[in-house]
C-alpha cells in the first residue's frame, strides 16, 4: 500500500459513508465551538485541539471537496478545499481514536444537533480501511479473530468461571440449551473481571423461573469492529452471535452491561446483516426491571450504603434506557442520590469508543476520567458507586485509584441480585 | 437606468433567483444524497424525533449554560435581531409589498428598530470577537466564517445608514450589498439558517426512533 494509496483509501471511505445524514452535519456545522464545553478531552486538558467538530476535519474536507453540492463549481473556480494528504490523516489519527470516546454529549450542547459521535464512527471507517488504526486496537481485533474475544478469553476460561459460580451459587448454568428463551452474552471484561455477574445472572433468573443459556461458539458481546471502524469484521463478530442464537432457537438475546455492545446488535446489528433477526435484543437492565414490574424477581432487603449511579453512554444517551437503571436502584438501595449532571448529561467515563483497549491513550483517559471524579466528590458521604457497564467499571477502577478515592465499583446486576428478596 | 434601479431591479431579481435556486439545490442535494434504512426494530417514531430534534435544539440546556452563556446571548441576541429587523422594519415590509408579495404589515416603530439593530450588532460583535479571541474558535474558524459575519456586518450597517431614506446613494448601497450578500448565501456557510433543519431532524429521528426523551 503507497502512501498516497493510503489517502486514496481513506478518503474513499469517508465519502461512502458520508450519508444524506453525514452531509447535513457538515453542511449545519457553523464553528461555533461549543462542543468544546461538553467534551470532557477538551475540559480536562484545555487543548483546542481536542473540540469534537475539530475531529472531524479531514472527511468533512473530503466532503466538500468531492461530494458536496456546488463541489465540482468550487474545484474549477480553485475554491475547493485542498486534497486530504496521508500528514494529515496521521496527525488526526490520535484525535479520532484516543480523544473519542464517541459518548454524544457534544451532540446535546450543539445548537445544530449535529451528532460527531455517529461520524466518528463513519470517520474511522476511512482510518481502518487505510490500515490507519492504534495498535492496542489492532491487538484485540486479532485476538477477535482466533478466539472471538478481544482479550483473547476461550471457551475453556469461560467454563471455568461458570463452574466457579455455579459452585458459589449452587445454581447449575446450562450452557447450549437449544429451545432456551433467553441467551445471555458477556463482555470479555465481564468474564474475567467480573465473574459474579453470571453468578447474579443464574441468581435472578432461577427467581423469575426464566430459561437461559449461553453459547459456548458466542458468548462474547465485545464488537472491536464497531470500535475499530470495521464494518466487515463488526458484521462477523455479530454473526456469531446472530447465528448461535438463531441455531439455539432462544427467542431472545441479552445484551450484556456493555455501552457499545448494545448499539452494536440492538441498533446497528440488522443494518450491518442487512435483516431482521430471529429474536429480540434485550438490554439485561431491560429484562430485569420487565421482571421486577412483572413482579418475578421481587425486591427485598435494600443496601443502605450511600451510593450514585454511572450512566454508560452507550446505553443511557445513546441508548435510551434512562428509567430503567434509576428504577431498578429505588428498588435496590435506601440511599441512592445522583450525581451533578446524571443522566442524559452525565460525563463518559473516558474510555468508551475503544480507548481503554488502546494504550498509548492511558493518561489522556485518565485526564478525562477527572469530570467523573469531580461528579463523584460532589456527592457527601459516596460510598459506591454502580457503574453498569464492564468497560466503564474497569475505567473507574484504574480513574479511583489514579484519583485516590476510594469507593466501591459494582454491577448493577449483582446489585439486584444481592438485594433479591430472600435473597 | 440609474444606480438604484439596476440595483433594486434586474441586479435584485438576478441576487433573488440566485438564492431561491442556489439555497434549493443545496438542500436538495444534500437530502439526495440518500441514506440506508435503519431496519432495526424501533422504539418510537423517527418523524416525531425528526420534529422534536428541531425544537429542543433551540433551548440551550441549563448544564452547559455556564459555560456558554456568552455565545448564547451572542447567538440569540444576533439570529433574533436580524429576523425582526428583516421582516419589521417598515422599508423592507414596503419593499416586500411593493416588488415581490403584493401586500404588507405593520412595521415597528423608529425607536424599535433603533433598539433591536443595536441588540443584533452586539450579538454579531461579540460572535466575531469571540471567533478571534478564543483558542478554539481560532482554531476552527475559516476565511468562510469571517467573510459570512462581514458581509453580514455590512448588510446591517449600510441598512441602518440608509434608514432615514434621505439619500438615493445610500439606499443603492444597501441593495447592492444584499445583493451581493444574496448571491454568496447558498455557496456560503450561511446556509446554516436552512441546513439546522435537516441536521437536528436527522439526529432527532435517530433518537427519537430509539425512544429517546432527549
Amino acid at each position: 500500500m503507497s502512501d498516497q494509496s493510503k489517502a486514496e483509501i481513506a478518503v474513499a471511505k469517508f465519502l461512502e459513508h458520508t450519508d444524506a445524514e453525514a452531509a447535513s452535519f457538515f453542511e449545519a456545522c457553523v464553528h461555533c465551538g461549543e462542543c468544546a464545553q461538553a467534551c470532557h478531552f477538551f475540559l480536562n486538558t484545555g487543548d483546542p485541539k481536542y473540540t469534537p467538530t475539530y475531529k472531524l476535519r479531514p472527511m468533512e474536507r473530503a466532503y466538500k471537496r468531492d461530494k458536496a453540492p456546488f463541489a465540482s463549481l468550487k474545484k474549477n473556480l480553485g475554491l475547493a478545499p485542498s486534497k486530504v494528504t496521508e500528514e494529515e490523516l496521521l496527525e488526526w489519527e490520535p484525535l479520532v481514536y484516543d480523544a473519542c470516546n464517541m459518548c454524544g454529549r457534544c451532540t446535546l450542547v450543539c445548537p445544530m444537533g449535529i451528532d460527531i459521535a455517529g461520524t466518528i464512527r463513519k470517520m474511522r471507517e476511512g482510518y481502518s480501511a487505510a490500515g490507519m488504526v492504534p495498535e492496542g486496537l489492532k491487538s484485540a481485533a486479532e485476538y477477535v479473530k482466533k478466539t472471538t474475544s478481544p482479550m483473547g478469553v476461550t471457551i475453556k476460561a469461560l467454563k471455568a468461571q461458570i463452574a466457579r459460580q455455579e459452585k458459589i451459587t449452587g445454581i447449575p448454568i446450562e450452557v447450549d440449551k437449544k429451545g432456551a428463551d433467553y441467551m445471555a452474552i458477556f463482555s470479555s471484561m465481564e468474564i474475567m473481571g467480573y465473574p459474579e455477574v453470571l453468578g447474579a445472572y443464574a441468581k435472578l433468573f432461577k427467581k423469575a423461573g426464566l430459561s437461559w443459556t449461553i453459547s459456548s461458539t458466542a458468548y462474547e458481546a465485545t464488537n472491536v469492529g464497531v470500535q475499530i471502524g470495521s464494518g466487515a469484521l463488526a458484521k462477523e463478530i455479530l454473526e456469531r452471535v446472530v447465528n448461535a442464537a438463531e441455531a439455539l432457537e432462544v427467542k431472545h438475546v441479552i445484551s450484556p452491561e456493555c455501552g457499545h455492545a448494545y448499539g452494536a446488535i440492538r441498533w446497528a446489528g440488522p443494518n450491518m446483516m442487512g435483516r431482521q433477526f430471529k429474536f429480540e435484543v434485550v438490554h439485561i437492565i431491560e429484562v430485569l426491571d420487565r421482571l421486577r414490574r412483572e413482579g418475578r424477581i421481587p425486591a427485598g432487603t435494600k443496601d443502605d450504603r450511600r451510593m450514585t449511579l454511572h450512566d454508560p453512554c452507550q446505553i443511557i444517551r445513546r441508548g435510551g434506557l434512562l428509567k430503567e437503571p434509576r428504577s431498578l436502584m429505588d428498588d435496590a438501595c435506601s440511599d441512592f442520590v445522583e450525581m451533578k449532571g446524571a443522566g442524559v448529561t452525565n460525563f463518559c467515563c473516558g474510555g468508551g469508543g475503544g480507548v481503554s483497549a488502546n494504550p498509548r491513550a492511558e493518561d489522556l483517559k485518565l485526564a478525562a476520567f477527572n469530570s467523573k471524579a469531580e461528579q463523584l466528590r460532589g456527592i457527601d458521604g459516596l460510598q459506591a458507586v454502580v457503574v453498569p457497564c464492564g468497560n466503564c467499571r474497569a475505567v473507574f477502577e484504574d480513574g479511583l485509584d489514579d484519583q485516590e478515592l476510594e469507593l466501591e465499583v459494582l454491577g448493577l446486576s449483582e446489585l439486584v441480585a444481592d438485594t433479591l428478596e430472600n435473597s | 437606468m440609474g444606480f438604484l434601479d439596476f440595483v433594486e431591479g434586474p441586479l435584485f431579481v438576478i441576487a433573488a433567483i440566485t438564492f431561491v435556486l442556489g439555497a434549493l439545490w443545496r438542500v436538495i442535494g444534500i437530502i439526495r444524497i440518500g441514506r440506508k434504512k435503519d431496519i432495526s426494530p424501533p422504539k418510537g417514531s423517527a418523524a416525531a424525533g425528526f420534529i422534536k430534534g428541531n425544537l429542543r435544539h433551540f433551548f440551550p440546556r441549563g448544564i452547559f449554560a455556564r459555560r456558554t452563556w456568552l455565545h448564547i446571548i451572542g447567538g440569540y441576541g444576533f439570529h433574533i435581531g436580524l429576523f425582526v429587523l428583516v421582516f419589521f422594519a417598515a422599508p423592507h415590509i414596503a419593499f416586500l409589498d411593493d416588488r415581490i408579495l403584493g401586500f404588507g404589515w405593520q412595521g415597528m416603530p423608529r425607536w424599535a428598530f433603533v433598539l433591536v439593530a443595536d441588540v443584533a450588532f452586539a450579538g454579531l460583535i461579540v460572535l466575531w470577537v469571540r471567533r478571534i479571541s478564543d483558542p478554539v474558535m481560532r482554531l476552527i474558524s475559516d476565511w468562510e466564517d469571517h467573510f459570512g459575519s462581514w458581509l453580514t456586518f455590512l448588510v446591517m450597517l449600510t441598512g441602518c445608514l440608509a434608514m432615514q431614506q434621505s439619500h438615493d446613494v445610500l439606499r443603492a448601497v444597501h441593495m447592492l450589498v444584499i445583493d451581493v450578500w444574496l448571491i454568496y448565501f447558498p455557496f456560503s456557510r450561511l446556509m446554516h439558517a436552512f441546513t439546522f433543519v435537516l441536521s437536528r431532524g436527522n439526529t432527532g429521528a435517530t433518537y427519537g426512533r430509539k425512544g429517546m426523551n432527549l
